[in-house]
């Protein structure tokens, strides 16, 4: 069953045990996303720790695509630089709009590679990126905070 | 002109044989992920279209095509007869005279086009709204019979009020007059909730709002596909509806209003056709309808519309809606005796209508829906363009079947299936 393709292991289980899910009290960033076509939403906050590390803790109401991702996201990002993070969310954007034919690089990805499948489902590909879209602008809007200019 | 399958009726219960009547629908030949039959639960958001429909349009191109209203040769003759034809045959579906029926791109251009004529009126006239009066919408309205209203709230500075729903789904009356206020200008109502199936009670708020003057306004686009229409019996002022979730094309909606109403409404749409005199300095407008018809309209949608309400004309809407109600009735007991489901509007037939929403515990209408379609079954997930309704509801989104005349029992069957499938799919990983 081609479902399958979509809906993985992996993207079931953060589904149903989702990470970093819950919102922190200490941040320099909160953003709100929602998806307009579906009303799925949710809630970023971020914050740079003294070594400039992501500290990222999410809420949100959506479906196991757009909730998986967010989980799968806090997960990859946390504790790296925003310098760190840019290569994966660009790899899982590529990733998104690859139709099904790029796999996604492990290495770079890890748990993410998961949703290649979504790729092939063109009307989920925006439940995937929610959070992600929700993080790259909270990641633009705290290096203007703090007057970096690269990657904006 | 379009007949239905002869075999479509069966002449001793006079039921509806929808296995029969696909025949006529040529997008049941094909089959969707994988092979599987086709089970379109999604006529809500539009119907699938008859043949008859999709050769009437085409040719209109073949065989008419000329603007209409101008060119004074054969086709241009033609182009128009076909037109003022479709005008009539809408008139004659609504009860309603022909100069009463606009043609425009959809109900939601239906519905902004009052809103923007409203705006244009001169602080004298029987449309202009000012600081101190009010506009009346209800909770469940869809987006298209609420944001008009809420930014001609905006620009005229009156206030925007709203009844709100019970728990059964159904409009809230007990405060009517507290709600419709003697300042009251407008009352926009939906007939049938694209989302709860509600059919909305009309008379009581047909008179309060006639006692205070009000204009109503009914947005029809999930009654009149289904429910025989009388705009004289229902009262109303104004009514919209869309062509393509009757069986028509996409492009091509309805406003009616009555005749003393549109001859005192100023247009929304300038430029041609629609005008009666034009200097450099100075205009002055057609009669209705033409005055609210700018450009070269939507000739061959209209033409197609009119094949599409003489389809059902011929098979009979109180037919149709009797078809729907059977399987609506089973679709609500299948849910109902799934204890995961939650069924959003009235749970039994009484004033409702054949659309059906539900959410089901633990899995997302999006995931559900997805499920849905890996089995050949099209729902419709997400807030349906309510989104204050699915707040009301206290939900993001649901999920949402949605019948016509050419659904059966087995395409209940299978959505039920379906959702059961979904929940062994979802629950046993």
């Amino acid at each position: 069953m081609h479902l399958d393709n979509l809906y993985q292991e992996v993207i079931l289980d953060h589904y149903k045990r989702p990470e970093y899910k819950g919102l922190g009290h200490d941040f320099q960033i909160a953003v709100h996303h929602v998806n307009p076509s579906c009303g799925d939403e949710i809630t970023l906050h971020l914050r740079l720790d003294n070594n400039s590390l992501l500290q990222l803790t999410w809420d949100g109401v959506g479906c196991s695509i757009s909730m998986a991702s967010a989980s799968v996201m806090a997960g990859l990002l946390n504790g790296k630089t925003i310098d760190q993070g840019q290569p994966i969310l660009d790899a899982f954007l590529a990733l998104m709009q690859s139709k099904g034919a790029d796999a996604g690089d492990e290495e770079i990805l890890d748990d993410a590679v998961a949703f290649s499948g979504v790729s092939k489902f063109p009307a989920r590909i925006k439940c995937a990126l929610l959070a992600w879209m929700a993080y790259k602008d909270a990641a633009l809007q705290v290096q203007g905070i703090s007057g970096a200019r690269e990657n904006v | 002109m379009a007949t239905p399958s002869t075999q479509t009726i069966n002449r001793r219960s006079m039921r509806l044989d929808a296995q029969e009547l696909r025949k006529d629908f040529p997008i049941f030949q094909r089959t969707v992920r994988g092979g599987q039959r086709l089970i379109y639960l999604d006529s809500g958001a539009t119907s699938q279209k008859p043949r008859v429909v999709i050769e009437e349009e085409s040719n209109f191109y073949s065989l008419t095509n000329a603007a209409v209203h101008r060119g004074a040769h054969q086709l241009a003759e033609e182009a128009t007869d076909a037109y003022e034809g479709a005008r009539q045959i809408v008139a004659d579906f609504l009860g309603a005279k022909l100069d009463e029926i606009i043609f425009t791109k959809n109900a939601t251009e239906s519905l902004n086009l009052l809103a923007y004529a409203f705006s244009n009126s001169e602080p004298s006239g029987r449309f202009h709204l000012k600081k101190q009066d009010r506009i009346v919408v209800t909770e469940m309205e869809h987006h298209a019979n609420l944001i008009p209203w809420q930014q001609l709230a905006k620009r005229s500075g009156a206030t925007l009020a709203w009844f709100s729903i019970d728990g059964q789904g159904r409009l809230d009356l007990s405060n009517i007059e507290e709600v419709i206020t003697v300042n009251t200008k407008v009352v926009a109502l939906t007939h049938q909730s694209n989302v709860l199936g509600t059919i909305n009670p009309l008379t009581a708020i047909v008179k309060r709002a006639h006692e205070v003057g009000a204009i109503v306004i009914l947005d029809a686009c999930q009654s009149a596909p289904h429910l025989e229409i009388d705009v004289a019996t229902l009262g109303v002022d104004f009514l919209a509806f869309s062509g393509h979730k009757s069986l028509g094309p996409t492009g091509v909606g309805v406003l009616w209003g009555r005749v003393d109403l549109l001859e005192q409404l100023p247009p929304f749409l300038y430029g041609g056709s629609m005008i009666e005199t034009v200097t450099m300095a100075e205009s002055t407008w057609a009669p209705p309808p033409r005055r609210f018809e700018a450009g070269v309209p939507n000739m061959a949608q209209a033409v197609g519309l009119g094949a599409a309400l003489n389809y059902l004309n011929k098979i009979g809407l109180s037919r149709i809606h009797e078809h729907e109600m059977e399987l609506t009735e089973q679709l609500l007991l299948g849910l109902s005796e799934n204890s995961d489901v939650e069924i959003f509007g009235p749970n039994n037939l009484e004033m409702r209508g054949e659309v059906v929403s539900f959410g089901l515990a633990n899995i997302h209408p999006h995931d559900l829906g997805q499920y849905l379609d890996s089995r050949g079954i099209a729902v419709r997930t997400g807030h349906h363009c309510a989104w204050p309704l699915n707040r009301r509801l206290g939900v993001n989104a649901t999920t949402r079947a949605s019948l016509y005349l050419y659904n059966d029992s087995l395409d209940i069957d299978a959505l039920i299936e379906g959702v059961r499938g979904a929940q062994l799919y979802f629950g046993a990983r």
